[in-house]
């Protein structure tokens, strides 16, 4: 992993057309602007490792669905 | 083609229905082509998505405007260049159900929907970063709430 130490209004570019610039810093908490082209897909982690995690709650979910069903027809 | 899974025995599938997640689904990223098993009680608006080299590895899904009408995002440009997508009507959107022991806390996923081309049964599970949807979404909230009443 390459470390490298960026003030306020400094940026990192990232091959040439990623572009990450540090916009503010206040109390542990760091607001960066990222400039990426259109086809670059930006996302923070933990959204990530949450789908995961509830992806894999739902792949052990009970797959007896009848009370399921009466509980909708009873609608 | 015939397909041995752990919920269902064995169930006949066409090969021509078998829908490939390139990238898998998030968490199950080396599991790519899945079927879909449509309810048998067609009123029922709940359906499994079948993997097809894993038996054990089935999820429920539902389409999610059912239980959430005004729920809407944009599909990124990348996306419907991977799946190769040339018209929305092509395109199907599922969420993944939790299914709790207490079935009326089932949740479903609105921030990873599945994105489907009904046409070449490439798709793509999307992570939407907005936190307007939750991952955890209720469907039975109005429900529970009027049998407390």
């Amino acid at each position: 992993m390459l470390i490298l130490t960026r003030k306020l209004n400094e940026s990192v570019i990232i091959d040439d057309k990623i572009e990450i610039t540090v916009i503010s810093i206040d109390e542990g908490k760091v607001r960066l602007g990222i400039s990426a082209p259109k086809e670059i897909a930006v996302h923070r982690k933990e959204v990530y490792l949450d789908i995961q995690a509830e992806n894999k709650k739902a792949a052990e979910s009970s797959m007896n669905i009848d009370v399921l069903q009466k509980l909708l027809k009873k609608k | 083609m015939i397909l041995n899974t752990r919920h269902f025995g064995k169930i006949e599938i066409d090969p021509e229905q078998i829908l490939t997640f390139e990238e898998g689904l998030l968490g199950f990223e080396s599991i790519r082509r899945y079927v879909l098993i449509p309810n048998p009680d067609k009123e029922v608006p709940f359906h499994w998505l079948q993997a097809v080299d894993d038996p054990d590895l089935a999820f429920v899904v539902t389409i999610p405007f059912l239980f959430k009408e005004d729920y809407e995002f944009d599909i990124p440009d990348k996306v419907i260049k991977q799946l190769e997508i040339e018209k929305q009507e092509d395109v199907v959107v599922y969420s993944i159900a939790v299914v709790p022991e207490d079935i009326r806390k089932m949740t479903i996923n609105l921030q990873g929907p599945l994105i489907i081309n009904g046409k070449n049964k490439k798709g793509k599970q999307i992570v939407l970063d907005d936190n307007t949807y939750s991952l955890k979404y209720r469907i039975f909230q109005e429900t529970a709430q009027a049998e407390q009443e």
